[in-house]
């Protein structure tokens, strides 16, 4: 379970991106941080591992105060929170298997992460974990000739490598077609309801955070504007968290997108039958 | 739509037809003009302060003209001795030293980079860089030259000294610029600042540090042949012979033989660091 109190980050003197957000996250919980550009939800997802050190507040992971660890004490807590990034952020230059290994770096020695002897264990793991995000046959191809979706794949594989107890994912559709945004946010869904894992995304798309998310928390200007249900997601809702937009338009080329991937997936159905 | 007017529908007013770039620099068109003057009257003060001894120069084209002509005939047989050790104690000196200096910047550049290190650091490994490149590799090989004797050991002291403030600036500079969520995830799985400079940053700056170690080599080999002249052994000192003995054949020579290994070297290094990639 996570627990945020007053979390506060301050950069500069005026420049507040978050200001008192308090959270609770329950176990296998996925909730969508929606919000407007520079409301401060990869902040608040940052602030979480510490990637950006909140200004003050505390951050509460199964009752370890993440935000008042040292920095020894933070990379073992790290181990336990796995981030899925916006753009990947793969190794671009590494294999896809070392990119799923090194989400194991916590656990292994200097030398062992050199010379690439990782644990049998985490090895089975790993090609456990390519094999269910459907690119076992890539193990050995580098990084950087995957397409986005691939990527995005391997970017999940690396983040369960640790075997969270905490899954942080920023905006993991921002560079994706609208299908394989469908794709990858379902993958993100399906693993976290497997492993009873607690997650909070970031993400932009509002259908596609209504479509797949259970909460969603609206963030405007630092401040949690929006907790509740997806139905509860209203166009006054909206126009609250990012002011006045015709909200009509927006949902129905959504629909139109979902439309024509389950049109799709019937035509792919009819071909296999 | 009568011809000339836009799609957009700003029909009615007439837009110019003709632009320029505004000036970047100077915007002041007084001051434009009054520094420009000023270089334009400096320059042709300073030439006109050069002195040249037309004579001088006639005598020097005579002598450069037995040069060429020595150039055109080397003889590479009559000194072959001299030449074979100079050249051997020259690539020696220039091999060992690149290895050296590599050995030796790989850590002062990680330590050179704002992102990987803490102030402290880097403004200790950026004075050892600043050390190091702004003197000059001959006076550094005077230096040397006048510590250790004469030979070839001065000449790997020098280079492996410069070499340091090239590929750990240069190394520096390409560590500041890697991507940074490439750090960020390996960073956020744990990982101790040494599995992040392997896993995220080692990665990313590789090829190109293996580009600049090749182009090192590279230069180290002709700076090799310039260092000799002040006593630092190896080819240069050979060609600085030959030269003073009035052997321009011999010279001839040398000089063909270093353009040769210049040229395999560079076109070798071309080839592995388009494979790196």
């Amino acid at each position: 379970m996570l627990v945020l109190r007053n979390l506060t980050k301050q950069y500069g003197a005026k420049d507040v991106a978050l200001k008192d957000v308090s959270l609770t996250i329950g176990q296998g919980e996925i909730v969508g941080l929606i919000g407007p550009s520079g409301a401060g939800k990869s902040t608040l997802i940052r602030c979480i591992n510490r990637l950006v050190e909140p200004t003050s507040g505390s951050i509460l992971l199964d009752d370890v105060d993440l935000a008042s660890l040292s920095t020894g004490e933070l990379r073992r807590q790290r181990r336990r929170i796995g981030m899925i990034f916006q753009e990947y952020a793969l190794v671009e230059r590494l294999t896809v298997m070392e990119n799923v290994l090194s989400g194991r770096l916590g656990y292994v020695s200097f030398w062992r992460s050199y010379l690439r002897k990782f644990p049998a264990n985490d090895i089975r793991n790993a090609f456990a974990l390519l094999d269910r995000v459907g690119l076992l046959a890539h193990a050995d191809k580098r990084a950087d000739a995957l397409s986005g979706g691939q990527r995005q794949r391997v970017g999940i594989a690396r983040a369960l490598a640790q075997e969270p107890d905490l899954l942080l994912v920023d905006e993991p559709t921002a560079s994706l077609d609208p299908k394989t945004s469908r794709q990858i946010m379902r993958l993100i869904t399906e693993v976290c309801v497997e492993r009873g894992l607690p997650a909070i995304v970031n993400i932009h798309d509002v259908p596609l955070a209504k479509q797949f998310m259970q909460r969603i928390v609206g963030l405007r200007g630092g401040e949690v504007v929006f907790d509740g249900k997806p139905e509860a997601l209203n166009n006054d809702v909206l126009t609250t968290i990012y002011g006045a937009e015709d909200w009509t338009a927006m949902r129905k080329s959504h629909d139109e997108d979902v439309a024509s991937e389950n049109e799709q997936a019937a035509v792919m159905q009819q071909v296999s039958a | 739509m009568a011809t000339g007017e836009t799609v957009t529908g700003a029909t009615h007013r007439s837009y110019p037809t003709g632009w320029k770039r505004p000036p970047q620099i100077f915007t002041d068109p007084l001051w434009r003009r009054i520094i420009f003057s000023a270089i334009a009257l400096y320059l042709f003060l300073a030439v006109g302060s050069v002195e040249v001894n037309w004579s001088r120069v006639w005598e020097g084209l005579e002598r450069g003209q037995r040069f060429v002509a020595g150039f055109l005939v080397p003889d590479f047989s009559s000194r072959w001795t001299d030449i074979s050790i100079g050249l051997v104690e020259s690539l020696t000196m220039t091999l060992t030293a690149t290895v050296v200096g590599i050995i030796i910047s790989v850590p002062i550049g990680i330590g050179a980079a704002t992102n990987m290190a803490p102030k402290w650091m880097y403004l200790a490994c950026r004075s050892i860089i600043a050390v190091s490149r702004s003197l000059q590799e001959i006076i550094i090989a005077i230096f040397f030259v006048a510590m250790f004797g004469f030979g070839p050991f001065a000449g790997f002291l020098t280079l492996s000294f410069a070499t340091i403030g090239f590929l750990s600036k240069l190394l520096a500079e390409d560590i500041e610029d890697i991507d940074k969520s490439q750090v960020e995830a390996i960073r956020a799985t744990g990982a101790s600042w040494m599995q992040v400079l392997i896993y995220g940053v080692a990665p990313q700056v590789m090829p190109r540090l293996v580009g600049l170690s090749l182009y090192r080599l590279d230069i180290n080999f002709r700076e090799s042949s310039v260092i000799g002249i002040v006593g630092a052994g190896g080819i240069g000192a050979t060609l600085n012979t030959a030269i003073d003995r009035y052997e321009y054949d011999s010279a001839g020579a040398i000089l063909l033989i270093i353009i040769g290994i210049v040229l395999v070297v560079e076109y070798s290094s071309g080839l592995i660091r388009r494979r790196l990639q």
